[in-house]
């Protein structure tokens, strides 16, 4: 499903992506962890085309296209989701107004007639239930006045309405309470399918225990320095970051000898 | 991302002219040219007098327009406009519908206001102008059941002079300013209403200005009195075909309410706004001021301008009575070379009276909007409260907003609050609504309207859809 190859990105001149390689099947989870600043969000805001960052090398492949190639309303209508860290404020903009026209763009580009109203109002009710919402936040303005915990969910929100095909969570645990946490993941581990794929990034392991990870990738520095399954997230959780990072020293140095 | 670009130049949709015959008189200005609108309205004695009045006062301003507002443009030649112009009609003034030229009432389907009693602003009550005079008013009838009037101006001349007499000029006198003398002197027709005491309007109220022949001013008049008790929502709209030549439009509208009354104006207004070149267009030039006379009546304006060349334009008003109330409540658009200076003003005269101010402007392309407004508390207007907010919205980088708030308190105990804020549609805001499949231009689209979601709030629901999409029409081609 997606297929990225020695990706390089820098924002105004310093590079934040130093070749990064990683593939996503169909029906896999995977997540990365990281420390700040390593260039996490970064990866996920040029996977969704965030025009403020550029790639300076690299290709990215999804659904077999160039994903790079395209601009970033297409790649949300060939369903990519980026449920972002900092949600923005739509004053004005009613959130129900706003996923209702989301549905419609996205249906648009794949030949459908507009869902009718009443069809509309179903969706969003059965999803509201499955995130366990308070129904008053689709009537308010897009993340307006939102908690960091309703703004989260609102994201969540989005994405079980919009059911993507690849779905991207940047820290979407931030923010959450425990509780909150949990019922968040019951919701996306019930979004799961064979077809689709999702994406953590995340700094703590903690989203791990409830969304179960098929592969898990260590970003530091603008590289993946380490992948392996579930097991690896819990060596970081005792072991930190730093821990990883003497181990990759090591390794480097041991490869540089030999 | 932010970059506007042209996409689509936009086509304005009301640009076409009607072909129908047309009795003209000739350009020019003096004492004859009244004397003649006045005779050919059957006007009586009075009406002449102020006229004449008014018009012998604008001679002494001899051309002192205006010049503090923030346009620019040519000077007008006064002696190059057609003061008065109206399709020739079979009788004094259409009785019914079947009278009306049809390709007039073709010209009013056009612009979405179809005149047939049954049809899509079914209850809606319309009276239509065309050019200078009132051509058409619908629900008459029904509403005469309950003692409202609602007529052309100069039919209300002829069935109720009394009325005219009381209330012509008693808000904005006819030595107000100089457009407003100017219209005194050459009015030749508009919209009057009068609600009687403790009535409550059963439907809106609107006018639709029409402006067809070329080389025409149209200076039109309203004036609606809501008496003791009553309530009435108004509305007006307003078009003109696309001309090169610019045209100019000095109305004035008085509103009075009495007692425990209220009156809520609202306004959609999209003249031909010039082209793309900022060629062409008309100049909007119009005193609106209400009076909240009584105790606790309320006056309230609302306005959706996103046409005319050149705006100039303070809907305001006098609070007068003890605990009335007056609001405001405004969304200005300009794009190409579209200039606006609008605002209003609150005269606190009574105690404890209230008003709010909710100004929202717009500038895209190489528009220029200012607001400009005036809080004036006088020393007897204890309690006084005054909230003013002022919002600007830019697109682009070569447009302009400017907020020109002038706040007089001359009593202790009033309190004036005022914000203003001003901002741009932010990358972030546009890359959030494209993540999740939102093309730039419908998102630019849903943000502006978020931004003036407010206001749109305050028009009655029929209207509130159509200046979302007025809005939308008016920015084609300045985002994307």
């Amino acid at each position: 499903m997606l297929e990225i190859r020695n990706l390089h990105v820098a924002i105004g001149g310093t590079e934040i992506l130093k070749g990064v390689d990683l593939t996503v099947n169909a029906g896999e989870v995977h997540a990365i962890m990281g420390p700040n600043g390593s260039g996490k969000s970064t990866l996920t805001n040029v996977l969704a085309g965030n025009p403020a960052y550029q790639v300076t090398a690299g290709e990215v492949r999804y659904q077999g296209a160039d994903l790079l190639a395209m601009p970033p309303e297409i790649r949300a209508r060939e369903g990519l989701f980026l449920a972002f860290q900092y949600p923005v404020e739509l004053p004005g903009v009613r959130n129900r107004e706003f996923l209702r026209t989301a549905v419609n763009a996205i249906r648009q580009h794949r030949s459908l007639d507009p869902m009718e109203l009443k069809d509309f109002n179903k969706l969003l009710q059965e999803k509201i239930k499955l995130m366990k919402m308070d129904s008053s936040l689709v009537k308010r303005s897009v993340n307006e006045g939102f908690s960091g915990g309703e703004k989260k969910r609102n994201e969540m929100l989005q994405m079980a309405v919009l059911e993507p095909r690849l779905a991207l969570l940047d820290e979407t645990d931030s923010g959450l309470d425990i509780d909150a946490l949990k019922t968040v993941a019951e919701g996306v581990n019930q979004l799961k399918r064979p077809d689709n794929a999702i994406v953590i990034v995340t700094h703590y392991q903690r989203m791990l225990n409830y969304i179960i990870p098929d592969f898990v990738h260590v970003l530091i520095d603008g590289r993946i320095v380490r992948s392996g399954g579930r097991e690896l997230a819990l060596e970081l959780e005792s072991q930190g970051y730093e821990g990883i990072r003497g181990d990759v020293a090591a390794t480097a140095g041991a490869e540089a000898g030999g | 991302m932010t970059t506007p670009q042209s996409l689509i130049q936009s086509e304005y949709k009301y640009g076409f002219t009607t072909d129908v015959e047309q009795e003209v008189v000739p350009k020019g200005l003096n004492e004859e040219t009244i004397r003649l609108i006045s005779r050919k309205k059957n006007e009586p004695e009075f009406m002449l007098d102020w006229r004449l009045k008014a018009y012998r006062h604008w001679l002494k301003l001899e051309r002192q327009e205006p010049t503090w507002a923030n346009v620019h443009y040519p000077t007008i030649d006064f002696q190059d406009i057609i003061y008065y112009a109206a399709p020739v009609s079979p009788s004094e003034g259409p009785q019914s519908l079947d009278e009306v030229d049809p390709e007039i009432l073709r010209a009013f389907d056009k612009l979405g206001i179809p005149l047939e009693e049954q049809s899509r602003l079914a209850g809606v009550a319309i009276d239509a102008v065309f050019d200078s005079v009132s051509v058409a008013t619908t629900y008459k009838e029904t509403l005469e059941k309950q003692g409202i009037i609602f007529c052309s101006f100069s039919e209300a001349v002829q069935k109720h002079p009394e009325l005219i007499r009381k209330y012509l000029g008693s808000v904005v006198p006819y030595t107000d300013n100089f457009y407003a003398t100017l219209n005194s002197a050459v009015f030749s027709d508009g919209s009057f209403a009068y609600i009687p005491p403790g009535v409550r309007c059963p439907m809106e109220l609107m006018t639709y200005f029409r402006i067809n022949q070329a080389d025409t001013g149209q200076f039109e008049r309203t004036l609606i009195i809501a008496d003791k008790g009553s309530y009435v929502s108004y509305l007006e709209g307003c078009t003109a075909p696309s001309r090169k030549k610019n045209q100019l439009h000095a109305a004035v509208v008085e509103l009075i309410a009495l007692d425990d009354a209220e009156i809520k104006y609202s306004t959609l207004q999209n003249w031909f706004p010039g082209d793309a070149d900022g060629v062409g267009g008309v100049f909007n030039f119009v005193t609106k001021r209400g009076k909240a006379l009584g105790r606790r009546s309320k006056i309230s304006w609302t306005q959706v301008e996103t046409g005319s060349a050149i705006t100039w334009k303070y809907p305001s008003v006098i609070l007068q009575g003890d605990d009335s109330v007056g609001e405001f409540y405004s969304v200005a658009l300009v794009n190409n070379y579209q200039q606006a200076d609008t605002g209003t003003k609150m005269l606190h005269i009574g105690k404890n009276t209230k008003s709010t101010i909710v100004s929202k402007g717009i500038s895209a392309g190489r528009g220029n909007n200012t607001y400009r407004g005036l809080v004036k508390i006088l020393p007897g207007a204890a309690g006084a409260q005054n909230y003013t907010q002022c919002d600007s919205l830019l697109i682009g980088d070569q447009c302009g907003a400017h907020t020109v708030p002038y706040i007089e308190v001359r009593n202790p105990t009033a309190r004036v609050e005022h914000e203003a804020s001003t901002s741009k549609v932010s990358d972030d805001q546009l890359f959030y609504c494209m993540q999740r499949g939102i093309s730039a231009e419908d998102a630019h689209f849903m943000i502006i309207n978020g931004f003036c979601k407010e206001i749109f709030n305050e028009l009655p629901w029929e209207f509130a859809v159509e200046a979302s999409q007025l809005l939308k029409v008016s920015l084609e081609g300045a985002v994307g």
